[in-house]
């Protein structure tokens, strides 16, 4: 007998500070900390209202120390805390990436599995505001690109909670990247498909299991975070012209759902990846090896897409910055092409 | 500036000048940003607007840069952070340029490439960083050319208290007693980091004694008063350029605006900033001005009058020059 559920709609930034919140409860070793999230709420919301319930002990400000604070949670996670560090913006990796790669990542297989390091490392994602080169990137890349840490990155507001939910009770480092433009903020435009039914209680999503945000038969775009907003808008699109747009949320890139990935390319015979990070060696080109490893059982009819950032750091200039990152435009036009773009021989 | 009565009316004058600039930004900045025209639900849209992004304003913060940059020359450096205006100002950055990168444009010092947190202006010898605390060791790198050059410049590191808890902050301020460096690093106190307040930061009340860990001399300047940094940055700058190492000074001074333009600032007492600026340093140094006969009403109003022109005709070079076009996307990744 299934009971109910009680949903209401909520923000991404309001699905996380639930999530978080609801796991507080039930979990007094969880706790907060990072800069501004505690009176603040957080730069970005994720922990609005925490600290007026849990107060500061457990919703800790903390000096702009990264790397003292990114060390701490990984002291404090072996002792058996679980604690939730928040890295303002995932750009400022390289004030501490020494206690995240070196450490966090490595110290469970290097104690031969003997040490559990049960962190989550929060962290604000993406670019399409102007905030340039230090304050835009996306990166989950180069954490996936290295062993050791699991990397969460939600598209909407239902994702969110379960996928944080998941994050804390897991017993491994989880670096969980929210993207800034569909977090629901007052103060920036954000694609409103993000903000969804949330239900009240507390549920937790598995890692590794991608979504099929929409089924399709001409095409596979395979993709995640903000860019499945704009990929829903350029199927609407594509929907228009009679081309038939599969899309896939990764929802996790560590793990990684390869079986979806390639049931749903094997489907469509063609695939292209949206992608808000950079495009060499990343995300991208992983999917596509994927599929090239598997072409023994995927039959393409076109050659692979990959639309991503170019080699270049995030521009300030508006059009400028428009241009380097995929928009809803450039997947219709990638689509388009794809479809007049068949395998030679 | 060969005179202490030229330096006393430069700093004055560019303290109106900081504050016109900061001021006019602050409503040019709000242009698109405020509803109705931006999306439904919102209260302001960050990304909105001829000056998109984030945007750190200094307005209150003058003293501290006119009070060390009255003492440097052409050819000494100036490492700021993200609130870098009043630095930038301060070390003879033109104002055109300087507005156009924060319109994105191409006549702007980066092409509009960096915005208003990374503004590099080689031929002044100024540079900033988005990252806090970035800058200190970058300015320690300045010193060490010089030294090595067999210059007798100096180089400024500006950040503000929060930074001073940063790793990269300590491992500079070692280093450059180490080297001997002809560095000087000033530190703004300006009570808040985003919205924590020092004291939630910060074990010790003043970053000035922590220069005593490092061996070399710290200053506090408890007023943000531009004769007092004046007096407190000649002494280090002087003692850097004889060769003599670094200083560190940790100057009091006064935040007017939010954090960024649309901070909420919830966490500020309410009429804390109304009561700051009763104490404005402006006036403070006017009256100084007055009493030795340097400054009257009418020379007061001529110079407010040219600062006023000379800020408009920056912003109007800004809103009127071109954007890059977008192949520009792709370049100066690397140099030719």
């Amino acid at each position: 007998m299934t009971t109910q559920q009680k949903t209401r709609t909520l923000t991404m930034a309001q699905a996380i500070s639930e999530a978080i919140g609801q796991e507080m409860e039930r979990d007094e070793r969880v706790f907060v900390m990072g800069e501004d999230v505690g009176k603040y709420g957080g730069i970005f919301s994720a922990t609005t209202g925490l600290y007026e319930r849990f107060g500061k002990e457990r919703i800790m400000d903390t000096p702009i120390s990264e790397t003292a604070f990114m060390g701490a949670a990984i002291g404090a996670a072996a002792e058996g805390l679980r604690p939730i560090a928040e890295l303002m913006f995932v750009d400022f990796f390289g004030v501490c990436f020494d206690q995240i790669y070196n450490h966090l990542a490595k110290n469970t297989y290097m104690a031969g599995g003997n040490l559990t390091l049960p962190a989550v490392v929060m962290t604000g994602i993406g670019g399409g505001y102007n905030d340039a080169a230090q304050h835009s990137q996306c990166l989950y890349a180069s954490f996936a690109h290295m062993p050791g840490m699991k990397v969460v990155v939600p598209s909407n507001a239902y994702d969110a909670k379960g996928l944080m939910i998941q994050a804390i009770r897991d017993d491994n480092p989880v670096v969980y990247c929210y993207h800034k433009g569909i977090m629901g903020l007052s103060w920036m435009s954000y694609f409103e498909g993000s903000t969804n039914e949330v239900p009240e209680e507390a549920y937790a999503i598995p890692f590794g299991k991608a979504r099929v945000v929409r089924e399709g038969t001409d095409v596979t775009i395979v993709t995640l975070s903000q860019m499945v907003q704009k990929a829903v808008l350029a199927a609407d699109t594509l929907a228009e012209e009679g081309i038939s747009a599969e899309i896939i949320d990764l929802r996790t890139i560590v793990p990684l759902d390869t079986e979806t990935v390639l049931a749903s390319v094997a489907k469509t015979g063609r695939l292209l990846v949206a992608d808000e990070d950079y495009l060499h060696f990343g995300l991208s080109g992983e999917i596509a090896a994927l599929v090239a490893e598997h072409l023994d059982s995927v039959r393409l009819k076109a050659p692979v897409r990959r639309l991503a950032v170019d080699a270049v750091p995030i521009p300030f200039s508006r059009p400028l910055e428009q241009h380097v990152i995929p928009q809803v435009d450039g997947i219709v036009a990638a689509v388009k092409a794809q479809l007049a773009t068949p395998i030679g021989l | 500036m060969e005179t202490t009565s030229d330096r006393l009316l430069w700093m004055y004058r560019t303290m109106v000048e900081i504050r016109e600039y900061e001021e006019t930004m602050a409503k040019v900045y709000l242009e698109g940003k405020l509803p109705p025209k931006i999306q439904k639900g919102l209260a302001f849209d960050i990304g909105a607007g001829p000056v998109p992004g984030e945007m750190h304003l200094a307005a209150g913060q003058e003293p501290v840069a006119v009070g060390v940059c009255a003492h440097l020359r052409d050819e000494d450096s100036v490492v700021g952070a993200h609130r870098p205006h009043h630095f930038a100002i301060a070390k003879g950055v033109p104002l055109n340029e300087m507005t156009a990168e924060m319109f994105g444009k191409v006549t702007g010092l980066g092409r509009g490439k960096g915005g208003h947190m990374h503004l590099f202006d080689p031929a002044h010898k100024f540079s900033c960083s988005g990252i806090v605390g970035a800058g200190a060791p970058q300015a320690c790198g300045a010193a060490l050319a010089a030294k090595k050059l067999g210059k007798d410049w100096v180089a400024i590191a500006f950040f503000g208290e929060g930074a001073a808890n940063q790793g990269a902050f300590h491992e500079a301020l070692n280093l450059a007693a180490l080297w001997k460096l002809p560095v000087v690093f000033v530190c703004e106190d300006n009570k808040y980091g985003i919205s924590v307040e020092k004291g939630d930061s910060t074990a010790i009340a003043s970053n000035a004694d922590r220069a005593a860990g490092y061996g070399m001399p710290g200053v506090l300047v408890e007023r943000n008063d531009a004769l007092a940094v004046f007096e407190a940055a000649g002494v280090a700058i002087d003692r850097a350029r004889r060769g003599e190492g670094p200083t560190l000074i940790e100057v009091k001074t006064d935040r007017y605006y939010g954090h960024f333009q649309g901070d909420p600032e919830t966490y500020r007492p309410k009429g804390e900033v109304k009561a700051l600026r009763e104490h404005d340093p402006i006036p403070a140094l006017g009256a100084v001005l007055r009493e030795q006969g340097l400054l009257d009403d009418a020379r007061d109003a001529e110079l407010r009058e040219a600062i006023r022109s000379k800020v408009q005709a920056a912003f109007d070079f800004a809103r009127h020059s071109p954007y890059p076009d977008v192949a520009e996307a792709h370049q100066h990744v690397f140099v030719d």
